[in-house]
């Protein structure tokens, strides 16, 4: 059993890391639960990413049911997105790869 | 027939002109004026008079035009038919569907006398129509006219016939009478009640290759499931069972649902790192030194990954391991090696995913100065304590207690436990391992349900130290022990370095059964325990007799080495040559040995007193030094004998003192730990890790036996040497 401090504290460090511009979890209907980010920014991501993520999990999935999506990671010029997804939860967070 | 004739007359009566001759005749003749002069002689003139057929009203002359010839041409044949009167009848003959069905009918409906007259007026009928057909078409029309009459004459009939019978009821023309009465009409009424429609929502969903997947297997889940509790069916479980049901799901909607992240925010704190670390993750798993190529022989380390902890910076490392199954992962000790500061101590798991936190964090009260990591149990981790106590940590259960802790009565060391070694499991299946420690004791601890219980093994004892005290004691002085390593493959030898210098070799007594009677050589295979530790080939003796019992243990000193000058850090077997081991001292030395042998093989001086020494898993001649003015040594004894092949400043800071060194067992990186907490992370470059070159034609041979020949020509070139000096 995993206790609620542990969670938070791993959370904590991330935002605290090296690059990290944000950090939001959202949950399976693509409704942000917790961010870091203003409002509007979240939101959007959150819808985005959420369509994305289930649509990787679908084409994971669809070539072979056993296997299943662990993590997505989206780099673009400015900064690299990444999503974990969990059975009900999504953990997003942007971060400036210091290169 | 009469009125035929009369007809007749009639007919010709319309014709013009000639007719009027008789009438003239018989009256007073009146000359009309416009009457024809005729002489006498036309007069008596005769006509003929034809009565033909001939229709007087038909056209005599019609032309026609013929397209075959071109011409209007003169019809011979002209119709003379005249109608006169035609009347449409209803008559059907008798034998017809019709008339069949319609007699069938009436049959039904009236009596047989109605039959029989309606048959009659048929046949009256008939009779008529039979005569006219023989005169002449010129009587047609007389005959529609008598056929006519007949056919009334039939109706008459039949209607007074239809009066007669009395058991048909029919509706009188004349004295029947309608009546009719309006009933009361209720009026009518609608009653409306309406519902709240039911609640509705919308549902969609996709039907993918993976949803059918999914639903299959939840639907074996719930079969396993309903299997599993017809198994174990007991009234209070469920009980039970119902209550604590119920108090997951409060404690669940209570609980903040952040705790269903930690997965995925674990995965991300891994990729974030990553993102932090690319360059070094890269050179971790990608980068060669091309450079060696250009040093003759020796190699360099390269700093990969540093780990410190906030909570242990001031704890020095005191003890490294690596997980047998997990190979990123590995577990640090921290505690103090200075007497005077004794404080807490703690037990860090870091994995190379995640530098900056480790995955396992332990605190204890005391100062952790040796742990270890079971080899089939990767989540069982024994550690000693600074007080004297041990303990083993469950990674997999999440108390941040230990499982199982030795106390003052359970026969805790009663001073700092300086190495603690899992082993296999004795008998009963238990987990055992084996602490040393200055107090002189060598403990075996099996770990039995829940509690740990102590057997000594051993004592060690200064040798030549006895002083005879009176009444006959002898009083030993204890010989503290610093370090100890079983043999690879004989688990009941093991070596002990102590304090003073000595390294003991050390075969165990294990307990014995009750024997009674001779055995046989049919014995010898079951024959676990040896009952003369000092046979060691049991195949050499066929039999043995044994009819003693004995609970004592008691093991014996094998040998003794001279080793160093001062406390040995570190014994450890070569992984790969039975018979060669290594030591280290707080002395500046590094000695090999042959355990057959008293003297050391190799001795190195290292300039500085070594914490640590490790063999390479990958070699048998490699092997790595960690010295406390900060240097890190790396010797292949295969290349150069009496130097190291690199000697490099591995810690910052001039001041930090390693502490110890640990090779991964997969990829070649080491750990080395220091005095201030850190841990760094260095990668071999290629000449350190170099494998015997093949000679062109030859084929690599690889495995350990390769290792042990390799060596062993080393030393027998040493032995070599030394037979002759």
């Amino acid at each position: 059993m995993i206790r609620k401090t542990e969670v938070e504290e791993t959370l904590k460090r991330i935002q605290s890391h090296k690059g990290v511009i944000g950090t939001m979890v959202v949950n399976a209907e693509g409704i942000p639960i917790r961010t870091t980010l203003d409002n509007s920014t979240t939101v959007q991501y959150a819808g985005l990413l959420h369509q994305l993520t289930i649509k990787a999990k679908s084409t994971i999935r669809d070539i072979d049911p056993q296997n299943d999506l662990t993590f997505l990671r989206i780099r673009s010029k400015k900064h690299e997105i990444m999503v974990a997804p969990d059975k009900e939860y999504l953990l997003i967070v942007i971060q400036n790869p210091c290169e | 027939m009469g009125r035929g004739a009369r007809k007749r007359d009639e007919d010709s009566g319309t014709e013009v002109g000639e007719g009027a001759d008789e009438w003239t005749q018989s009256k007073a003749t009146v000359r009309p004026p416009d009457q024809l002069d005729l002489t006498d002689a036309e007069l008596k003139e005769e006509f003929t008079r034809i009565l033909t057929a001939n229709n007087p009203h038909a056209p005599q002359n019609i032309v026609r035009y013929s397209f075959k010839e071109g011409t209007y041409k003169p019809i011979g044949f002209v119709n003379q038919l005249a109608v006169h009167f035609s009347q449409v009848g209803n008559l059907i003959p008798k034998d017809s569907d019709e008339g069949r069905r319609q007699h069938y009918r009436d049959e039904m409906v009236a009596g047989p006398q109605e039959s029989a007259r309606v048959v009659l007026s048929d046949a009256g009928n008939l009779d008529e129509d039979e005569e006219p057909k023989e005169p002449a078409i010129e009587a047609e029309s007389q005959i529609d006219m008598a056929i006519a009459e007949v056919a009334e004459k039939v109706a008459e009939e039949e209607l007074m016939t239809h009066k007669q019978p009395k058991d048909r009821k029919l509706t009188n023309q004349f004295n029947f009478s309608d009546r009719a009465s309006q009933t009361l009409n209720h009026p009518l009424r609608d009653r409306e009640c309406q519902m709240e429609p039911p609640p509705r929502t919308n549902f969609s969903a996709t039907a993918n290759q993976w949803e059918i997947y999914d639903a299959y297997v939840e639907e074996l889940k719930k079969q396993e499931k309903i299997k599993e509790k017809e198994k174990t069916k007991t009234p209070v479980a469920k009980k039970t069972g119902k209550l604590a049901m119920r108090k997951l799901t409060s404690m669940e909607s209570q609980s903040d649902d952040i705790t269903k992240v930690s997965q995925a925010a674990k995965i991300v704190e891994r990729m974030v790192n990553q993102n932090t670390y690319d360059d070094v993750a890269q050179d971790f798993k990608y980068y060669e030194d091309a450079a060696d190529e250009y040093r003759d022989q020796e190699g360099t380390l390269l700093p990969l990954w540093k780990f410190q902890n906030d909570k242990a910076k001031r704890l020095a490392v005191t003890a490294l391991c690596w997980n047998s199954k997990y190979n990123d992962l590995f577990a640090v000790g921290h505690g103090s090696y200075d007497f005077m500061k004794q404080s807490r101590g703690m037990l860090l798991l870091y994995s190379l995913k995640n530098p900056s936190f480790p995955e396992y964090i332990f605190s204890s009260d005391s100062g952790i100065m040796c742990l270890d990591i079971h080899v089939d149990h990767p989540y069982l981790v024994v550690v000693g304590h600074y007080d004297g106590n041990v303990a083993v940590y469950n990674l997999k259960k999440p108390h941040s207690q230990p499982s199982f802790r030795s106390s003052a009565k359970s026969g805790k060391h009663t001073d700092p436990v300086w190495q603690v070694k899992w082993q296999k499991d004795d008998m009963d299946h238990n987990l055992n391992f084996f602490s040393v420690s200055s107090d002189g004791r060598i403990v075996s601890w099996t770990l039995v349900k829940s509690e740990l219980v102590h057997t000594d093994v051993i004592k060690l004892k200064v040798e030549g130290s006895t002083t005879e005290v009176s009444e006959g004691l002898e009083l030993h002085t204890v010989g503290c022990g610093t370090a100890f390593d079983f043999h690879k493959e004989i688990d009941y030898m093991f070596l002990v370095g102590t304090e003073e210098g000595k390294i003991y070799k050390v075969k165990q007594h294990r307990p014995h059964q009750l024997l009674i009677g001779p055995l046989g050589p049919e014995h010898l295979g079951s024959l676990k325990y040896l009952t003369n530790p000092v046979l060691t080939d049991l195949s050499a003796h066929q039999f043995c007799k044994a009819s003693w019992c004995s609970k004592s243990y008691s093991s014996q000193f094998l040998d003794t080495y001279d080793a160093h000058n001062m406390a040995v850090d570190a014994v450890t077997w070569n992984p790969y040559h039975t018979k060669v081991f290594m030591s280290c001292s707080s002395d500046w030395t590094v000695k090999i040995w042959d355990h057959t042998i008293k003297t050391p093989m190799f001795i190195y001086d290292l300039n500085s007193a070594v914490g640590d020494v490790s063999w390479a898993p990958y070699s048998s001649t490699v092997f790595a030094a960690v010295t406390t003015d900060g240097k890190a040594h790396v010797f292949d004894l295969a290349i150069n004998k009496y130097e190291a092949i690199c000697n490099q400043p591995v810690v910052a800071k001039k001041k930090n003192k390693i502490t110890h060194v640990q090779f991964n067992p997969i990829y070649p990186i080491i750990i080395v730990g220091d005095d201030r907490g850190h841990i760094t992370c260095l990668k071999l470059s290629p000449n350190l890790r170099k494998m015997p070159k093949e000679k062109k034609g030859q084929e690599v041979q690889k495995g350990p036996a390769v290792e042990i020949t390799k060596l062993d020509k080393l030393l027998n070139l040493v032995r070599e040497v030394k037979t002759k000096t």
